[in-house]
């Protein structure tokens, strides 16, 4: 855009006065977490607090044949031991489907195994005791005798007719199959003057979320309600969950959420121990405390990315993308999670798959198959990661068999800039995205030229450096599409709540949480700016069903995008009630006046004429000075959902540059760039950290995370010393680029950024290490990780 | 029972505590459930992750990895200590400057690890010498940069405010 002195600028609704829109503002809850004064749900204690600690099933699949609890029930401390069975009697199991994903099926599970145990480390018996450390003990004295049954642990063989069907009610092994099939593929393929075809495979890994799940319920028999302290993203939708399933109403329930030590998808699902430790608070009507240790985070909290795909891509010898086609298999554990499922990653999967691109052609199946491993679910870029990798590592794949630069051929395939709005071959529909702006931006930010010539000059003296890219689509802020229309009561709505107190300043209620992404400053920046006070005068309070509006929470890249939108507008709600007021006191017309700077002023002139103080002053203690009939209404509600899109989907590219060593197989990442477009930027600070940090996430996928299991179905690597997480010393500096489109579907047109660093950061940097190693003609890495071993492999040296 | 406890006596963060503790208690456990000082955080337990990191005369370690009981007669100084003293303020505002802290479950641990490296040398360390510094603290939220940016800034500020 030109920019010249003359031209006016263009006043938009977010250039108010004092706009924090666009400013990296401090987040204003950082103070009490750099002293350590936060309150983490693993904090708290309470008056006659028990705590629960788990036997957990050594064996992948067993029948629970006897539990014998008498001597854990004699030990020091203990308050009770209870079975599934006995649990059963306060809970009712779930079963994890959406009716929009068509066949999708799941069996019902129980907060605490009933029959049979069905992974290694799902509980089978819960003991409750004065201290963690008596649970633990008394758990060591509970014998139970199983019996092993045969376990299900390959995807590939899952569908088999020899194979045992894990849940014999559902007759087979698949929980959910997804074909599609667009435009001419055959054709195309035939018609292709290059076709690369491989399998991709990515390691089972999970969040490690630096605080573990925790949960505190508390049960008060009196007011017949449960309150439930809870790490969570959605404390709505648990609340539901936890009602329905205690039998009770949802207002018996309220779902606190104080400080979360990361979250990243893991905290956004039910985990049949947190929901066993509120059934066992209404059972022993006391406080019962969960907080998984590490060992029990492993095994539990849900895995991602378990998913092996066959793919194939058609290019002519002009660089014009014909076909895409894919045949993805993933196992998800025993049980679908409830109540997001688990077949959403493989359906992402199915969508996002060649996304970028303008390519016509594209065939894809999934299939979704039960074993006897941990469950897998939704964990930060759902299916991003996946679809990202297979597309853009198919794409450097074809540049590098007809000889192409790799930004070349995206240059010609990338949906262009000016074809919006368009959508997707899989049908995802696209408001507004800038692939090629990005792109070029990219481009000169790394200085690509400079980086071939470097790279060229140092392999000549044995240095092998790779350059790799990605290009992606992010889907964010969520319509009803994501979960709604299946039948899940998970709100894509949220809303917020400000009020004017009695001195003047703002209190808002949010129903989006905080997980340490800067929600809370997203929202006091959007009421600061709609309604017109300094940001110090805003005080956010989240996480509390109690007195938040009902919101979605944090997850699917929405908690700006949504919550920001609802914030801005219920800011402006309120501005308007207390121009009415302050009209009504200084007998002028609204319309004439305006709040800035905390200030009741003359809208033409700025001129000060009343401070909110006193306003709030006359309104709340002197509202007899008031005309007759006239009220104050010094608080606002605003709800606001995404409408004309399914998704307000984003777009970027990202690079990495690194260096293999060729003899130990070691990567040393030099650096990496991403470029992305989330719209209207609220907090450039903010949003460039979320894609720093989900950059690293992805980089831990790409590099060092895998979650490894033995073929009986035995996790070998379940704690920090053996699974392997990024640390400060092997990450690179990160740089952020930014092209803005805003969403039109919103005043303020955020969209979310949550997701696009991890999105994209595994397939550049799997295609940076194929990119290094191609002139020692090593076999491209397709199978993430990519630890040593295996590069030394693909270069055939072991 | 009492033949699984011991008496211990020790200062933390200045103040002298008197306790009977069970010998199989962690340190950090000791302080966060006994001494309610629940600055220190639990990670891993296996000291990996660094989230306990606490000061024991002067040292580092990890609050999982020690017994309180082997603090007997020693000074622990934990984030609330470090907090009210001041001793890290140029660090804390740097971090809530940077933005050099999501969750903030690891920060306290982060912070007191970083204030050891900039005591332990009067000259400004370099990017790679203060990532190999916190290479044992974990972080899931940043990737790290941040936290690199806002010890760098302070180490920085520090060997100015010397000159």
């Amino acid at each position: 855009m030109k920019i010249t002195e003359d031209s006016p600028s263009v006043l938009t609704a977010l250039d108010r006065p004092n706009s924090y829109i666009g400013r990296s503002v401090p987040r204003p809850n950082l103070q009490r977490l750099t002293q350590g004064r936060g309150q983490y749900i693993s904090d708290i204690a309470l008056p006659r607090m028990a705590h629960v600690a788990f036997v957990r099933s050594p064996h992948p699949h067993a029948r629970i044949v006897k539990i014998s609890a008498d001597a854990a029930k004699k030990a020091p401390g203990v308050i009770g031991v209870v079975t599934g069975a006995e649990l059963a009697k306060v809970m009712t199991p779930w079963v994890g489907v959406l009716t929009h994903l068509k066949g999708l099926k799941s069996a019902p599970q129980s907060p605490i195994a009933v029959e049979r145990a069905c992974w290694q480390g799902e509980a089978v018996c819960a003991v409750v005791a004065r201290t963690r450390a008596e649970a633990e003990d008394a758990c060591e004295l509970v014998e139970v005798r199983y019996e092993p049954l045969p376990a299900v642990t390959d995807p590939e063989v899952a569908l088999d007719a020899k194979t045992p069907v894990i849940h014999a009610a559902l007759g087979d092994n698949l929980c959910f199959e997804r074909k599609l099939d667009v435009g001419a593929v055959d054709k195309a393929f035939a018609e292709s003057d290059a076709v690369v075809e491989t399998t991709f495979r990515f390691g089972r890994h999970t969040g490690v979320t630096n605080e573990p799940r925790s949960v505190v319920a508390d049960w008060n028999e009196g007011e017949q309600r449960m309150t439930v302290y809870h790490g969570t993203q959605a404390p709505h939708m648990m609340q539901n969950l936890f009602a329905k399933h205690l039998g009770i109403a949802e207002h018996q329930v309220r779902v606190l959420t104080k400080d979360v030590g990361g979250s990243f998808g893991i905290k956004v699902h039910t985990y049949a121990d947190e929901m066993a430790t509120v059934a066992l608070s209404k059972l022993l009507k006391r406080p019962v405390k969960f907080v998984a240790d590490r060992i029990e985070s492993f095994v539990t909290d849900i895995h991602a990315r378990d998913h092996r795909i066959k793919a194939k891509i058609g290019v002519s010898k002009d660089g014009i993308i014909t076909a895409f086609e894919i045949d993805d298999l993933t196992g998800i554990g025993p049980y679908s999670v409830y109540p997001r499922t688990s077949g959403i990653e493989a359906n992402q999967v199915v969508n996002l798959i060649g996304g970028p691109y303008k390519c016509p052609n594209y065939r894809a199946q999934a299939r979704v198959v039960f074993q006897n491993k941990n469950v897998m679910c939704q964990y930060r870029a759902v299916g991003h990661p996946i679809a990202v990798a297979v597309t853009e590592g198919l794409v450097e794949l074809a540049a590098a068999k007809i000889g192409m630069d790799p930004l070349e051929l995206r240059r010609r395939n990338l949906i262009p800039d000016d074809a919006y709005p368009t959508q997707s071959a899989s049908g995802l529909k696209f408001e507004l995205l800038s692939h090629h702006e990005a792109l070029a931006h990219l481009d000169s930010m790394m200085n690509y030229a400079g980086l071939r010539a470097e790279q060229k000059k140092l392999r000549e003296k044995g240095i092998y450096r790779g350059i790799g890219f990605a290009s992606f689509i992010e889907v964010t802020n969520p319509s009803a599409a994501f979960y709604g229309v299946g039948g899940a009561r998970i709100t894509s709505m949220d809303g917020a709540t400000v009020k004017l107190d009695a001195q003047g300043a703002i209190i808002v209620h949010t129903g989006v949480t905080e997980q340490g992404q800067g929600a809370e400053a997203v929202v006091a920046q959007c009421v600061a700016s709609s309604f017109g006070v300094p940001i110090g005068k805003v005080r956010v309070i989240t996480g509390d069903t109690d007195n938040t509006p009902y919101g979605g929470g944090t997850w699917a890249s929405r908690a700006a995008g949504i919550g920001g939108e609802a914030a801005w507008q219920a800011g402006k709600a309120l501005r308007a009630n207390v121009l009415a007021v302050a009209a009504s006191i200084l007998q002028a017309k609204p319309d004439d006046l305006d709040i800035r700077n905390g200030l009741v002023v003359d809208k033409d002139r700025g001129t000060e004429r009343l401070p909110l103080d006193e306003l709030a002053r006359v309104a709340y203690f002197r509202p007899d000075t008031l005309p007759p009939g006239f009220q104050a209404e010094l608080m606002a509600t605003r709800h606001y959902v995404p409408r004309a899109w399914p998704f307000a989907f984003t777009n970027g590219i990202q690079g990495s540059y690194l260096e293999v060593d060729t003899d130990t197989g070691f990567v040393k990442l030099l650096k990496h760039w991403c470029v992305e477009d989330c719209g209207t930027i609220i907090n450039p600070q903010l949003v460039d950290e979320q894609i720093r940090g989900g950059v690293v996430q992805g980089i831990g996928a790409a590099l060092f995370e895998h979650c490894l299991y033995d073929e009986r179905g035995q996790m070998l690597n379940g704690n920090m010393a053996d699974y392997l997480v990024p640390m400060a010393m092997e990450m690179p500096d990160i740089e952020c680029g930014h092209v803005v489109s805003p969403t039109a579907d919103s005043e303020l047109g955020a969209k979310g950024a949550g997701e696009a660093g991890t999105a994209g950061a595994p397939a550049s940097v799997m295609n940076a290490i194929n990119d290094a190693l191609r002139p020692l003609g090593a076999q491209p890495l397709t199978d993430m990780p990519s630890t040593p071993d295996k590069i030394l492999r693909a270069l055939g040296k072991v | 029972m009492n033949d699984r406890t011991l008496e211990i006596s020790l200062t933390v963060n200045g103040a002298r505590v008197q306790e009977r503790v069970e010998a199989r208690k962690t340190l950090v456990d000791f302080l966060r459930e006994d001494l309610a000082l629940t600055g220190s955080h639990v990670g891993c337990e296996h000291g990996v992750c660094g989230a306990c990191t606490v000061r024991v005369n002067g040292e580092i370690v990890r609050g999982c990895l020690m017994l309180a009981v082997q603090c007997d007669g020693a000074a622990v100084d934990t984030i609330e200590g470090l907090s009210d003293s001041g001793e890290v303020s140029d660090l804390q505002a740097a971090f809530e400057q940077r933005n050099a802290l999501q969750c903030g479950y690891c920060t306290p641990g982060m912070i007191t690890t970083a204030q050891n490296l900039l005591k332990r040398s009067k000259k400004v360390p370099s990017r790679d010498e203060i990532r190999e510094h916190l290479s044992g603290n974990y972080c899931r939220c940043t990737g790290y940069q941040a936290i690199v940016d806002a010890v760098e800034a302070v180490a920085q500020a520090r060997a100015g405010a010397k000159k």
